[in-house]
């Protein structure tokens, strides 16, 4: 299957799921979905017979809410059963509306609390570095996330251990929950700030997966510093009202032009959507 | 009791590789022979204590046994969420050192002081926490933390602290220890205070009353049955503290009484009173000043059982 192809199946399952389940966080989800393909079917060194093989890539979903993008991705990879993702947010499931180590094979780390992945990322390349392993660790953060404080010590950190096995990527939507980051508590100039961090720094349409694939392949950036990928991208993406309006933050579609909509454009037929509900 | 578990932590690392020590730029000179010897696994993270603990679990996650290490506050509450989501949550296998139980870090004033750590650690899952009494239940202590799997907080003093053990001294994880057998009354202490408590205790067999003493090292999970036993035996309870008398070790101790103790008995808790300590001079001294010191054990027995 086409990569593009394998994408617009992931928005599907994402909305399948969180319609299914009432809840979730669609459009966060919908920004980082070409992110994710690019890394679970190009990039990512995993195997998945093998999870836990101590020279397999580590991925870390930082920005937890996320997680149905991740969840869709784990059962495309054939790592979680399909049928898992009936489950989502049900009673009784393991399937989150934040992803959990401890019960999800690929998981790598429990997130939903933001500004906690990069350390634990970056805790990850230092052992990396300490047993002389050549794994990559990706840490893909929102861009609100990097409001936390915590990012930028760990940012500092992982400069100066020189940790060009870290990644991170930022889901760069340029919103957050409550309105566009620029009103609430402006990043930029973003670049910049990685940049003077000591990170090197790449900047890719987020949605493009041929390109985001490219900017991973050239990893590490430079010898002797962490790598970051600001990708550019749109919140909502696949569902032209949800595009960059700030309240699909959390939201799930209910009236009925809402929902014809956002079949009509994900290509979803109404039959398996009404199955999905039941 | 920090130059105990620092050199135990060397002992340790010698033998196992995956030790290492992260500080957040605390611990000068006691560390140097530890970080000239693994210079690999000595990381002073710099101020920066939540990437401190973040950067453990990611650590421990790779098979790395960290040890962090600083002042009590700063790696208790200021790293609160770090504890919870990356090291509780997960159940990483990273540990965490307070250096200045209680007041000791005197003259600092009540940013450095520790009176809440044992509250806000005993209530998240997972947490297991020790506070040792004296030098050799530090070094003890920590040979059986690196054993442990899973997070373990560690509660100590700074230095000079009186030696209350033998160098024969077994700590055994889990169980409190009976310093000295009595039957009008139980005192049941933590941490470099079981010294003033022990003092006490003599004082008052002076005056006709047989005191037990307890010393609980390990607060969580705690040993209920020699709890309950003083309970049964003695008739009355006090606990003595340098932490906030909220969420503390004799809050602990009451609800175990309260829930699973069938006697009748008198019950008192010595500790902070729910206020910060902004008077300065030595530890003794603030130990006075907030009421609990000997003296103040002595008269709450008194009045207690009188």
């Amino acid at each position: 299957m086409e990569l593009e192809e394998i994408a617009k199946n992931i928005r599907k399952k994402i909305f399948l799921m969180s319609c299914r389940a009432g809840g979730g966080h669609i459009a966060p989800s919908f920004s980082c979905v070409e992110i994710l393909v690019a890394l679970y079917f190009k990039i990512l060194n995993i195997d998945k017979n093998d999870l836990h093989n101590e020279n397999r890539d580590r991925f870390i979903l930082s920005k937890g809410h996320a997680s149905s993008a991740l969840y869709s991705i784990l059962a495309k990879r054939g790592i979680i059963e399909e049928k898992l993702l009936d489950t989502f947010c049900q009673r009784g499931g393991i399937l989150g509306a934040h992803p959990e180590s401890h019960s999800i094979p690929g998981v790598e780390v429990s997130t939903g609390s933001l500004g906690h992945g990069l350390s634990f990322g970056a805790g990850m390349a230092l052992a990396g570095k300490i047993n002389n392993k050549d794994y990559r660790v990706f840490v893909l953060q929102s861009d609100g996330e990097c409001q936390e404080g915590s990012v930028w010590e760990a940012a500092a950190f992982a400069a100066h251990h020189k940790l060009n096995n870290l990644v991170v990527i930022v889901d760069y939507n340029k919103l957050q929950s409550l309105g566009r980051t620029n009103d609430i508590l402006s990043l930029e100039p973003f670049c910049d700030r990685w940049k003077s961090f000591g990170w090197s720094v790449k900047e890719v349409d987020g949605h493009d997966i041929s390109r985001i694939i490219e900017n991973l392949e050239s990893l590490p950036y430079t010898n002797n510093k962490p790598n970051v990928l600001i990708a550019h991208t749109v919140k909502g993406k696949g569902i032209s009202f949800m595009e960059n309006i700030p309240l699909w933050h959390y939201r799930i579609p209910n009236s009925k032009e809402e929902i014809e909509i956002a079949l009509k454009e994900l290509g979803i037929d109404r039959k398996e959507f009404e199955e999905g509900r039941k | 009791m920090r130059n105990a578990y620092v050199s135990a932590l060397y002992d340790i690392a010698k033998i196992n590789k995956q030790i290492m020590s992260l500080n957040a730029d605390i611990g000068a000179i006691v560390f140097d022979k530890f970080k000239a010897d693994f210079p690999d696994r000595f990381v002073n993270v710099g101020v920066a204590e939540q990437n401190m603990i973040g950067v453990a679990a990611g650590l421990a996650s790779c098979g790395k046994i960290p040890f962090t290490y600083t002042i009590t506050p700063f790696i208790t509450a200021r790293t609160y969420e770090q504890i919870r989501v990356d090291v509780c949550i997960q159940n990483s296998n990273v540990k965490i050192v307070g250096v200045g139980a209680g007041l000791v870090y005197s003259t600092l004033g009540p940013t450095h002081h520790a009176i809440e750590d044992i509250a806000i650690m005993k209530t998240l899952p997972n947490m297991k926490i020790i506070s040792p009494a004296d030098p050799i239940e530090s070094k003890m202590a920590t040979y059986a933390i690196a054993e442990i799997k899973g997070p373990v907080y560690f509660r100590i003093g700074t230095a000079g602290e009186p030696k209350i053990y033998d160098e024969d001294y077994e700590f055994t994880f889990g169980k409190g220890v009976e310093i000295q057998p009595g039957e009008d009354v139980t005192l049941i202490a933590t941490g470099s205070i079981v010294y003033d408590t022990i003092m006490a205790a003599r004082e008052l067999k002076k005056k006709g009353i047989s005191t037990r003493v307890i010393n609980i090292h390990t607060i969580k999970p705690l040993d209920k049955d020699i709890i309950l036993k003083a309970a049964r035996e003695t008739g009355a309870i006090i606990t003595i503290e340098e932490h906030n008398l909220e969420g503390g070790l004799g809050s602990s101790i009451a609800s175990v009484i309260l829930e699973e103790s069938r006697s009748q008995i008198k019950f008192k808790r010595i500790g902070l009173k729910d206020s910060f300590c902004s008077f300065y001079g030595t530890h003794q001294e603030l130990k006075s000043y907030c009421g609990i010191a000997k003296e103040d054990i002595i008269s709450e027995v008194i009045s207690l059982i009188k």
